[in-house]
């Protein structure tokens, strides 16, 4: 079992004759992803990396069965081609593209409700399933195989958390950076969820961040349905209000998105919420009683 | 990206938005001419002074060197001078800017608009913006206009109304009837509160805005709806769509060393603590800020060096950081993934180098691809830097070096 993308996943690269497609594909291949392809609209019929580029997402579908498709499009085109991807029945769309206008990502939102397909991110690293494929931008000899999910807005706190988990004896199963813009396509709760019915996964890590109400959502949700233990973690403690730090979703609005805010609904709804990110792993190990090597 | 109130205004009027009109100057001089001006106009028998900064509350702020509050009356043009002359180049304090307040460098001379008339004025507050939890924009409206709104939304929530747009088919008729029945508006007032609504999202939706707050939306005693004030944030990640708004940007409202950052690509964000820092990743970063906090510190800054820590980025970061006179010590956390942990070590030292002396100690964590290589790189340099693998590591050397 795994979450989202696997070894059976077949997964398409959108923007993928680009410097950062042809980078992070590389990367992917080299991990051992089912990368069967990519789209390059004009480029269509020409091979790279020793794949094929099809012209349009739906001639990808077509002619490969894609069901994944990551993109690294730049923010003016990625609406467009989340859109597209959605259209052509890619059933996982990861986005990693930052820096998109909200009001784009209003009318992509509005577009996928009621279509059978889940967007991850934008500005997200993307989905990585240990030992099986990396649909992202993570560097994939961190994330060994193991018996703990990751849920998380960043993606070097990502990294962190996955090499603590490691070094605590535990591995990982899937990680999902669902990104940090102030809209994204899976939440936090969808993806704490998806990790929740996943068999392999025994405990849960769910890493967020100062702004908006994901993470308190979330911690409602697993208060009444959850059944694995989960460490927590708000990154901006210390953050002014009113300031945007780096990403574009973190930005403290009012008294319900601070981090001590967060953390205490979090703490009250039976989370283990750690106050210091040094101490993830080590956490976790604890709460599911393991000793650490 | 803020935007004075004049700019913004002269943005919601190009969308047929009814606003207080008004003219900006820069001196006492400049002052009069535009009242002269907007007299002829508007026919305005008094003008307000309005002190343009990129912060509410105004009106009860203060100007430190005058006592002049930032909002003021003007009944005749020797008080225009003379009013303008106690907020132009005055630091302006008010609930919003923090103790040290910010520079006054323009004011705009706007018409009267509460005369009498043939019924009485009432003010409303409208907001326009993202409902980040359905991922559409949502007006925001009161009758409770000219307050406060976090008190309103405090005291008296029932008085906040919300309506939410589909993104499908954008506002709709009845939605503006329903906002101006709910203000209670009737006849002509009725009719241009919905007009009013109409070309306000108009504006909002055309010009890629994060968000409008219009705070008082005012009913004339002639009953007409016109915006008082206008604060005005655009998204900046849609700029590329609007190139002629880079030049609504007033870098003399940023802070001057995250102006520069800004110029090198680095995200930086000034704060008042004693501990700089520098890391790969904004939530990597703020974790690091709170370590910082736990370690018995306090951060100085917010800075994210992206994915290219080379010598010549973490030199700039350096040159950054250490700018601000309060910083005691810095903590560089970089988790190399993609990026090797021995070359951006190799970049820190060449970094350290360059700069000759840097007389603050140094806490460097490397974790991730060639930790080990770059640990040792780092304590081979013989250079007063402290080096650290796992991360409590590198919060017990920030608690040591402050002691």
């Amino acid at each position: 079992m795994s979450v989202l993308v696997n070894k059976n996943s077949k997964v398409i690269v959108q923007g993928f004759t680009g410097s950062e497609g042809t980078f992070h594909a590389t990367q992917m291949i080299e991990f051992g992803t089912n990368l069967v392809g990519g789209v390059t609209p004009g480029k269509g019929g020409q091979t790279h990396l020793d794949k094929p580029v099809f012209n349009t997402v739906a001639d990808a579908v077509a002619k490969t069965a894609a069901d994944v498709s990551i993109i690294f499009v730049p923010p003016a085109f990625a609406a467009d081609a989340i859109m597209e991807a959605a259209e052509a029945g890619i059933k996982v769309i990861v986005c990693i593209t930052e820096g998109i206008p909200t009001k784009d990502m209003i009318a992509v939102k509005s577009y996928l409700t009621g279509r059978d397909c889940r967007l991850v991110g934008p500005n997200c690293p993307g989905i990585i399933t240990a030992g099986e494929a990396k649909v992202g931008i993570m560097p994939g000899f961190v994330f060994k195989k193991g018996t703990i999910g990751i849920v998380s807005k960043s993606g070097t706190l990502t990294y962190e958390a996955a090499d603590q988990v490691v070094k605590a004896g535990l591995g990982v199963t899937t990680a999902i950076g669902i990104g940090g813009d102030p809209i994204i396509g899976t939440t936090t709760k969808e993806a704490v969820e998806l990790l929740m019915n996943d068999p392999e996964t025994e405990g849960i890590i769910m890493i967020g961040e100062i702004g908006g109400g994901m993470e308190a959502e979330a911690a409602h949700w697993i208060k009444a349905n959850g059944t694995k233990p989960v460490v927590g973690f708000i990154a901006g403690q210390t953050a002014p209000p009113g300031r945007r730090m780096g990403h574009a979703g973190a930005i403290v609005g009012g008294a319900d998105d601070t981090a001590a805010a967060k953390m205490k609904i979090m703490r009250e709804c039976g989370i283990h919420v750690v106050d210091s990110p040094a101490i993830i792993g080590k956490t976790m190990a604890k709460v599911l009683g393991k000793v650490i090597a | 990206m803020n935007i004075h109130e004049y700019q913004g205004k002269a943005i919601l009027k190009s969308f047929g938005v009814a606003i207080q009109e008004g003219i900006v100057a820069d001196t006492p001089e400049q002052a009069v001419e535009a009242a002269k001006e907007l007299q002829k106009q508007t026919g305005t028998g008094w003008w307000v002074v309005k002190a343009q900064i990129h912060a509410g509350g105004r009106g009860k702020g203060r100007v430190k060197e005058t006592d002049s509050s930032g909002v003021v009356l003007a009944k005749n043009l020797d008080e225009v001078k003379e009013k303008s002359k106690n907020i132009l180049g005055g630091t302006l304090v008010t609930i919003q800017t923090g103790a040290a307040g910010k520079k006054v460098s323009k004011v705009l001379i706007a018409q009267d608009v509460y005369y009498p008339g043939e019924s009485k004025t009432a003010e409303f507050y409208m907001s326009v913006l993202l409902n980040r939890q359905t991922g559409k924009n949502i007006i925001m409206y009161s009758t409770e206009g000219g307050m406060n709104i976090e008190d309103v939304a405090h005291n008296t929530p029932h008085l906040i109304f919300k309506e939410e747009i589909d993104p499908k088919v954008g506002l709709q008729g009845f939605q503006t009837r329903k906002i101006a029945f709910n203000l209670g508006l009737d006849g002509e007032a009725f009719k241009q509160m919905t007009k009013f609504v109409a070309s306000l999202y108009k504006a909002y939706d055309s010009t890629d805005s994060a968000m409008f707050e219009i705070n008082p939306v005012l009913k004339t005693s002639d009953n007409k709806i016109i915006a008082v004030d206008a604060k005005v944030s655009l998204d900046e990640n849609a700029l590329f769509r609007h190139a002629d708004y880079a030049a609504l940007r007033d870098v003399t409202e940023e802070d001057p060393t995250e102006v520069e950052a800004g110029e090198y690509n680095l995200n930086y964000v000034k704060l008042d603590g004693n501990v700089g820092c520098m890391v790969n990743g904004a939530g990597l970063a703020m974790a690091t800020m709170d370590i910082i906090k736990l370690a018995g510190g306090d951060p100085a800054n917010f800075l994210d060096v992206g994915g290219t820590a080379n010598a010549e980025r973490v030199e700039q970061a350096f040159r950054i950081i250490l700018k601000d006179p309060n910083v005691k010590a810095i903590l560089v956390n970089i988790f190399g993934g993609i990026v090797r942990c021995d070359r951006v070590a190799q970049g820190i030292v060449d970094a350290y180098k360059n700069m000759g002396s840097i007389n603050v100690p140094i806490i460097v964590r490397l974790q991730g691809t060639n930790a080990v290589e770059a640990k040792k790189i780092i304590d081979d340099s013989g250079l007063k830097v402290f080096s650290a693998i796992q991360l409590q590591e590198a919060a017990d050397l920030v608690q040591k070096v402050l002691a």
